[in-house]
Formats: structure tokens, sequence, C-alpha cells
């Protein structure tokens, strides 16, 4: 079904592809020829293992528009649609988008990048710190009826958000859909910070549970540069996140967090890959999964740690609670280090509640649903509770509870 | 309930207790008054801990036998969360960690399920943290250990601590402490043991599960009681605990019943 693909490109491409600079169109034309190559990737090979994309291969999607939100701009900092940031900002665009994100490591992000034409560009000078949060979100165009059959939309959002030396800022990037119809969304974020920039970053999905959701979030850290990465997973019916940061200067940092919540028959996928390819560098990733239903969760967690990465810090934790006997989560860390100077954990769990925890919280007067609650809603609040982005701790904590069937009486902060 | 000196606080009788089936509990009596302080003392596997889970309701315990009074009713037939609600306390042997819940905030749900069954108001925050701070300057302490996860990353000391902040917290009629001096050191088992004699009341009971007698030098019980094979062997004063250390297990054990693994 890749030719389905390749047939919408080549229409989008004799379209003009919104009147794109030649060096864009060039970077289209060999993700496309990455992608026709490559193919849908499969279940056969290893970094597909639990996650068929078959339903997606097998859809003829139609090429659609979606719509981003900005809200309101923070003063100080640059934040506009990317085909204003082409025509105004050429150099500086051309100097980042698509140099991260690798075509050739996912045929997604290869078709994404053969179909960028929409997307946001983020742009804080050096220097400059922007304290109120920048908020993305994007809505994928509302599918038609089921009966009605063809023109399920495709959709290829891009983000593109870099932080110059020095700059610190807050951002949310929220993807959210319409709960019936089938969609893809197929996304790439490229997020780069210059020498000593920090950026808290929080990305939530929560689209349709009918749709299909594809992402690749990929960071390049300076020297110094801090990032805080969470992503949250409600929405999808079938979801695969890569999160992909470099560590390519000294000192750089970088917190890496997840939680997903899901039920029913969604399926959610996060491949992580975290390069220490400089020494003294820090990363800490903490996934969190609560899965009811027949749902399932795959966490593969990578970590490279270059030769001469010395002084490595790297830990890594995956939690995973299954709330039904038919909900599974899968749990795989890769670690390749090729320093001998090094820190790096990994642990993981996948499991009921517990039930020596739930005799403690009896043991304390607490009700069998009381204590089940409040060790389920723990599972996401010890995520959540990563957050330091004013409001969106509050927001996420809302949305969360709700997945959960948990009262707000359960976990409020005393 | 009411409780006076002299009244039977706790009664057990013939109480025996199986865990995937083997038996570690085989008959087991125990009287406790309003306002005592026992000890239990016994080898490893002699099923003190047995002994503490199945008073608190421990699910994966099946009693098989004997019963259980407390303050004149079936503690066997209470959940779990039924006897906390009545008063029974159990300080773990090996606190649990709970992920993403606060301190506080776990001891507020706690207080305020007791509350609910008593018919009081619940606490809001502001209320409950005033409650708290007069609780902790109570024993001396201080407000570390409040904010964080639930023993989460807590050192042993730590944990151990945050049994008897419950304790002092939730005001129990019946705390069973289940082996709290095991892991700590000497300034710890101080303060912790430091804490508990401030928590000594007149309508109050402990019952103190040891393997040391260390404990006892600075919680002073007014009976000890060897568990041995899941029996009571042996009854006395706080004498006893001391002859115990000198002389070892070996000598009060019975004919025929060995220690249950």
């Amino acid at each position: 079904m890749t030719a389905h693909f390749v047939d919408q490109y080549k229409a989008f491409a004799a379209n003009g592809g919104g009147g794109a600079p030649a060096w864009l169109r060039d970077l289209r034309e060999g993700a496309i020829a990455r992608f026709a190559a490559a193919g849908f990737p499969s279940t056969r090979q290893e970094q597909w293992r639990f996650t068929n994309v078959r339903p997606v291969a097998e859809t003829p999607f139609t090429l659609s528009g979606g719509h981003w939100d900005f809200g309101r701009v923070p003063a100080g900092a640059l934040v506009t649609t990317l085909g204003e940031a082409l025509h105004r900002w050429p150099d500086l665009v051309r100097a980042h988008l698509g140099r991260y994100a690798s075509v050739d490591a996912n045929p997604f992000t290869a078709l994404a990048t053969a179909f960028l034409a929409e997307g946001v560009f983020v742009h804080i000078p050096a220097r400059t710190v922007i304290a109120e949060p920048i908020a993305l979100t994007y809505r994928p165009p509302s599918p038609p009826p089921a009966p009605s059959g063809g023109g399920r939309p495709m959709t290829h959002p891009r983000v593109l958000v870099v932080l110059e030396r020095e700059a610190q800022a807050k951002l949310v990037e929220s993807y959210e859909g319409e709960p019936h119809g089938v969609s893809l969304t197929n996304a790439v974020t490229e997020i780069v910070l210059g020498d000593a920039a920090r950026l808290d970053h929080c990305r939530v999905q929560r689209e349709g549970e009918q749709g299909y959701h594809f992402a690749t979030t990929q960071s390049h850290q300076a020297r110094d540069s801090r990032l805080v990465f969470t992503t949250i997973a409600l929405g999808s019916g079938l979801s695969r996140h890569d999160i992909n940061g470099v560590l390519d200067g000294t000192g750089a940092y970088l917190i890496l967090n997840g939680l997903s919540v899901l039920a029913g028959t969604q399926h959610v996928d996060h491949h992580t890959t975290i390069d220490h390819a400089q020494p003294h560098c820090e990363s800490h990733e903490y996934f969190n999964g609560v899965f009811d239903g027949a749902s399932r969760g795959v966490f593969n967690g990578r970590i490279i740690v270059r030769p001469g990465a010395q002084r490595t810090d790297s830990k890594q934790t995956n939690n995973n609670l299954l709330l039904s006997d038919g909900a599974r989560a899968d749990s795989q860390p890769q670690l390749e280090i090729y320093a001998d100077d090094v820190k790096c954990t990994h642990g993981s769990t996948v499991g009921p509640l517990d039930q020596t925890a739930l005799f403690y919280l009896r043991s304390r007067g607490l009700g069998l649903a009381a204590a089940r609650g409040l060790l389920t809603y723990g599972f996401g609040a010890e995520i959540l509770d990563r957050v330091a982005i004013p409001g969106t701790r509050e927001r996420l904590d809302h949305l969360v509870r709700t997945r959960l069937g948990v009262g707000d009486e359960i976990g409020r902060a005393a | 309930m009411k409780r006076e000196t002299g009244q039977v606080m706790l009664e057990i009788r013939g109480l025996h207790a199986s865990v995937e089936g083997n038996e570690i509990l085989k008959g087991v009596d125990l009287t406790v008054h309003v306002g005592e302080v026992h000890a239990i003392m016994g080898p490893n596997g002699s099923g003190k801990s047995t002994l503490a889970q199945v008073l608190a309701g421990h699910p994966a315990y099946q009693v098989t036998a004997g019963t259980a009074r407390y303050l004149g009713t079936d503690l066997l037939g209470l959940k779990p969360e039924e006897r906390a609600r009545e008063g029974v306390f159990l300080a773990f042997q090996y606190p649990v960690a709970i992920r993403g819940i606060t301190n506080s905030y776990f001891l507020r749900s706690a207080v305020n399920a007791l509350r609910k069954h008593q018919g009081l108001p619940e606490l809001d925050p502001l209320d409950f943290l005033q409650v708290l701070e007069e609780k902790l300057k109570a024993i001396g302490w201080d407000d570390t250990m409040l904010n964080r996860a639930v023993n989460e990353g807590f050192s042993g000391g730590e944990k151990k601590r945050n049994e008897i902040l419950q304790l002092a917290v939730l005001e129990p009629t019946l705390a069973i402490l289940d082996e709290t001096d095991s892991g700590l050191d000497i300034d710890a088992l101080k303060t912790v043991a430091d804490a508990v004699n401030k928590l000594r009341r007149p309508d109050r009971s402990f019952v103190i599960v040891t393997h040391y007698q260390r404990l006892l030098n600075y919680i002073i019980p007014d009976h000890v009681h060897v568990l041995v094979g899941g029996r009571i062997v042996k009854s006395g004063g706080k004498a006893l605990a001391l002859e115990l250390e000198e002389k070892g297990y070996d000598w009060v054990k019975p004919e025929g019943a060995g220690a249950a693994t």
C-alpha cells in the first residue's frame, strides 16, 4: 500500500506543495524516496515487533489539513506558522528544519517530512526568558461519518522549536481530536536548545479512540542546556511515539517523563532513544503506564553512551499497572554503552495493583475502592507532579482522573 | 466503645492460622487488658509477625480455628479497614511505598476515613495540617517526611518513624508494633521508643512484637510472652525479656513444639 501514499505525494508535489523553496522541495523528495524504499514497517522488524501498522498501511487516506491554535503568544517569543516563517525567516528555518529528525530511522518520519507543509515555528531569541507558557494545540480535520468510507484524512503537523543560547521557555503541545472516525495524524516535532537554554515541554495526546497517531519528537541539546519533556498519551486507538534526544554538549541535562492511560482496545508504543554523545551529561527517564480493558502498552527505552561520553549519568524507569486481565504491557530497556566511566541504571515493572499496598492502605481505614483508586491515581500523579508548567499540572490532573475514573476527592494534595 | 482500666481489650483463644496451606499459628492464647503493654518475643519463624498480620486482617492468612475478641466484638469477622476504624493499628515490619501519593495526603485520607466512621466532619487540608503539626510537636519530630511520597525512597529508619507518626495521628486503641525495632541503629531506636512512650495512655494498649530484647530497655512492657512454634509457651514480667536475652530461646521450647520455618 506504499504506492497509494506515494501517489498522494505526487499530487501534492504537482500542486506546488505550498510554494516551498527549492531546499524544502529537495528535502521532501529525499524523504518520499526514503519512504518508498523502506515501505511501511512490519512486525518482523525489531523496532516494530509489538506494533502492527497494517491498518494504517491499508487505509487509503487523503492528504488533508488540520488546524493549529497558538492561543496568546507571550511577549518576546516568536510563534508563527511554518509558512509564515519560511517566508520571513527563511535562513533561520532552513538552518534547523529537518536537520534532526532522521528520515532513515522511521518510515513515518520520512512520510511526514515528504508532506512537510503545515506546522508551527517557535523561536526564542538568545538570553530571552519567557515565563508564561506557550500553548500550541492541534486539531486534525473532522473525519467524514463512518459509512461514507473513503476520504479519511491524514495530516502531517510539524513543529520546530528553537531556543537560542541561554533562552528559557515553557511549552505545551496538545493534539486533540474528534471522538469518532478514522484519521491519521503523523506528527514530527524538532526541538533545538542552544548553550544553557532551558525548556519545559509538555506534550498531550488525546485524539479520538478510532484514530491513528504517529509521532516523532527529536531534541538536540547543546552544552549545559536543560530539557524537561513530558508526554501524556490518553487518546488514539493505535499510537506510536518515538522520542529521541541527543545530548550533544557537555553538561546537558534531559528529563523524559511519560504517562499513558489507556482502556478498551487502545494501543500505545513509546520508543525512546537518549543519545549521550558528549561527556558529563545526565538523563533521567520516568515512564508510567496504566492499562485497563484489553489495552496494550509498549515501552522501549534505548540509551546510547558514545565513546568518550565519560561521566554519563543515566537512569531509566518504566512502571506499568495492569488494571484488568486483558491488559498487557511490554517493557524493554536497551543499553548501548561504549564508554567505561558511566553510571547507567534501569528498572521496569509490569503487574496488577500491589496486594500488600492495598492491605497497607486498608489497614489505615481506607475502604477497598478508595485504596484501589489511590494506588491507581498515584501511578499517574507520580508523573504529573513532574510537570512544572503553571496551570498545566491541574488541567492534566483533571484529564487523568476522568480517564482513570478516580474522583476529585482522591489524591488531592494535603 | 467504653474503655476502662482492668477491662479486657483483646482476648485471643486457641488461634490457628495458615498461609498457603502451612499452619503457622497453632493455638495462640493471649489476653491484653486496657492500658497494658505486652511484648511478644520469639525466634525467627515462630509466628510473631503472622500473629500481628492476622490481627490486622491480612487477606493472605487464613484463620482455621480459634477466636479473637476486641473490646467484646469478633475481630476476625471484620475487614481490615473496619478493624482500623474500630481502633486497631498495625505498625508494619516492612512499610509499603505508595508512588505518587504524598505522606500528608495519605495521613489525611486515613484520618478522614476514621472520622467519617465516627460521624465527625472530615478535615480539610488546612485543618489537618494544624492537627498534624500538633501531633508532630507532641512526639518531638519535624515535618520533613510529609511532602514526600509515602515511604518512597525512605531510609529504613524513616519508614519505621513514619509508622509511629501514623500511630500518633490515627490514635488507635490497640497498637500492634511488628518488629518496629528491626534494622534500626541505637539512635533511631531511641527516637522511635521515645515517641511510643509519649503515646502510651491509660486507655490504649500495645502489643509489641520483637525479636530483640533491646527495644524493651526503652519501652518497658507490663507482660512478656514467648512465642515458639506458633504457640505462646511462656509468659512473665519484664524480667523474662532479660532472661531470654541471656539464655536464648532454647530453654523455653516446649516438648515436641518445633519452630515453624
